[in-house]
């Protein structure tokens, strides 16, 4: 397979979406394009076929950010050497201006969850996560963003808050952080703090990247909001008015709105990358 | 404390308690906090089964198919985050089960879908020029032997399984009821199942294991049409080397 034959060495501070293979040709017609895309990785690791070519295609037009989303970093194993020997595959052919994974772990005695799970913020959590950041950084010979998880429960051992938590991540490390404004919201909801408190405490000037998308509603046993990380609508108030409150700190970041199911025709998710262009249009002017 | 293995043993277990130590934000168990998890879990791995067996889901409706994916994915959840190849031994546990006994047809049609996503995620590769074959003298064609796209994949079943995924996808006549082979064929992006005609699998089989050309063809019996071969072979550029 030949080398993508053009790469963009960062991320814009414009808006990008998560690409979705039925955009192929909405995304490259569209007089206003987006600044940039975001793919999964896993989506791109078959031998050949579309998805490849259309990744070759993309990738000479917009910066690209290879999201994982089944590397496991924060499982209580060693990382899946062939997993991440796929990753450095992809990764040494697209050359991404971005790899970004989760903070969550999906592998466990071989079983692949598909689901971002959660794990206690300890002293020993702390340690494993950041060895295996280590291992990714070091195998893929790139700097990577860690992204903030939606929380839907806590864990009763836990000693950091997970600011703190990704905080000393990034110090042990090096690695960047992905801020997920939706997730924030979604789990400061769940959890019963304060969003813009988070934002306080949220080490900003790690951040190469920021999402946004949409959530789903629901209560607990108690009546209580729980809100579902679905990213399959439009981004609410709430969550836009949490990207002002961090960009008015953060200053201009690359953006991406996040929608993976029940995709829609892309006018829809073209106005919410423009929402999106505005929200930087305010803070930077 | 709540190890990975204490989390992971609900997931795919709605029996098992919720593990201790999870709780939401006043130290009230967690309850179906963790129900979040185990939902996404059990629904995001069925949609990706839905998604990879259409003739499937049309075969048995949605809500059978629900079913016995949910407990396809219980025993065999995906053994890697590749999640293009998950639900390869599908086909398999669907010909396992008891209550789907009376629809024999049903593991090889699910194969077809299966191969579909095989092909659609294999390596590229060139056909040759359909002129190639041409060019040669008899028998220098007689001794060749061809190297095929590694999208193509054969099927091969006692049930008219082309026929029942044509007419359960797309419509169409009513399948009868005689064994049928099918050659799944990727001419550039999309894989395509042709049915094939009386010997031609075994044509095929023979020459994908390097047979050549000449005994190959003598493998096909009375009724086959090798003109009917090489053209779906070359019109979907699924010969990729001639090897003398």
């Amino acid at each position: 397979m030949p080398d993508a034959s053009h790469s963009f060495p960062h991320l814009p501070a414009l808006p990008g979406v998560g690409y979705k293979a039925q955009h192929f040709t909405d995304i490259l017609n569209d007089p206003n394009p987006v600044g940039w895309l975001e793919v999964h990785a896993e989506n791109y690791m078959g031998d050949g076929g579309r998805p490849l070519a259309q990744l070759r295609v993309l990738s000479e037009r917009f910066p690209i950010s290879v999201h994982g989303v089944g590397l496991s970093i924060g499982g209580e194993g060693r990382l899946d050497p062939d997993h991440l020997g796929r990753l450095k595959h992809l990764c040494d052919w697209l050359n991404p201006a971005s790899f970004s994974e989760h903070l969550a772990w999906s592998t466990h005695d071989s079983h692949f969850l598909n689901d971002l799970l959660p794990l206690p913020y300890t002293s020993d959590t702390l340690t494993r996560v950041a060895e295996h950041i280590d291992d990714v950084q070091t195998v893929l010979g790139r700097r990577m963003l860690l992204e903030n998880p939606s929380s839907y429960l806590a864990f009763a051992e836990s000693t950091y808050s997970e600011t703190d938590f990704l905080a000393e991540i990034v110090r042990r490390t090096g690695c960047g952080l992905l801020l997920d404004v939706n997730n924030v919201f979604v789990s400061a909801t769940n959890l019963d703090y304060s969003p813009q408190g988070y934002i306080d405490a949220y080490p900003l000037d790690a951040v190469g990247e920021i999402h946004l998308g949409g959530h789903d509603e629901d209560e607990d046993d108690h009546g209580a909001p729980l809100l579902i990380d679905s990213h399959g609508r439009e981004v609410v108030d709430p969550v836009w008015a949490l990207l002002d409150y961090t960009l008015a700190q953060s200053g201009p970041k690359p953006l991406l709105v996040e929608w993976d199911t029940d995709v829609p025709d892309w006018p829809i998710l073209a106005d919410e990358a423009r929402r999106a262009a505005s929200a930087l249009t305010r803070v930077s002017s | 404390m709540t190890n990975q293995t204490a989390f992971h043993a609900g997931l795919l277990n709605p029996s098992t308690p919720v593990p201790d130590g999870l709780t939401d934000a006043q130290a009230r168990p967690a309850g179906r906090r963790y129900g979040v998890y185990r939902n996404n879990v059990t629904v995001s791995l069925r949609e990706a089964l839905a998604e990879g067996f259409p003739s499937l889901v049309g075969l048995i409706g949605r809500e059978n198919f629900d079913h016995v994916a949910r407990a396809y994915l219980r025993q065999s959840p995906p053994t890697s985050p590749l999640m293009m190849h998950y639900g390869a031994g599908f086909p398999e546990f669907v010909a396992s089960l008891d209550q789907l006994a009376h629809l024999p047809y049903l593991a090889d049609v699910a194969r077809i879908d299966v191969a579909m996503r095989q092909s659609y995620h294999a390596a590229d590769s060139t056909g040759i020029a359909p002129t190639a074959l041409q060019a040669l003298d008899e028998d220098t064609l007689l001794a060749t032997r061809f190297s095929f796209a590694p999208s193509m994949i054969l099927i091969r079943s006692p049930w008219p399984i082309g026929s029942i995924w044509h007419y359960t996808l797309r419509g169409g006549h009513k399948p009868t009821g005689h064994a049928e082979d099918v050659l799944i064929l990727r001419a550039e992006y999309d894989p395509e199942p042709f049915v094939l005609g009386p010997g031609a699998g075994d044509v095929l089989l023979a020459l994908r294991s390097g047979t050549p050309f000449g005994p190959a063809i003598e493998q096909g019996g009375d009724g086959f049409d090798l003109a009917a071969l090489l053209n779906i072979l070359l019109s979907n550029h699924a010969i990729t080397d001639l090897k003398s």
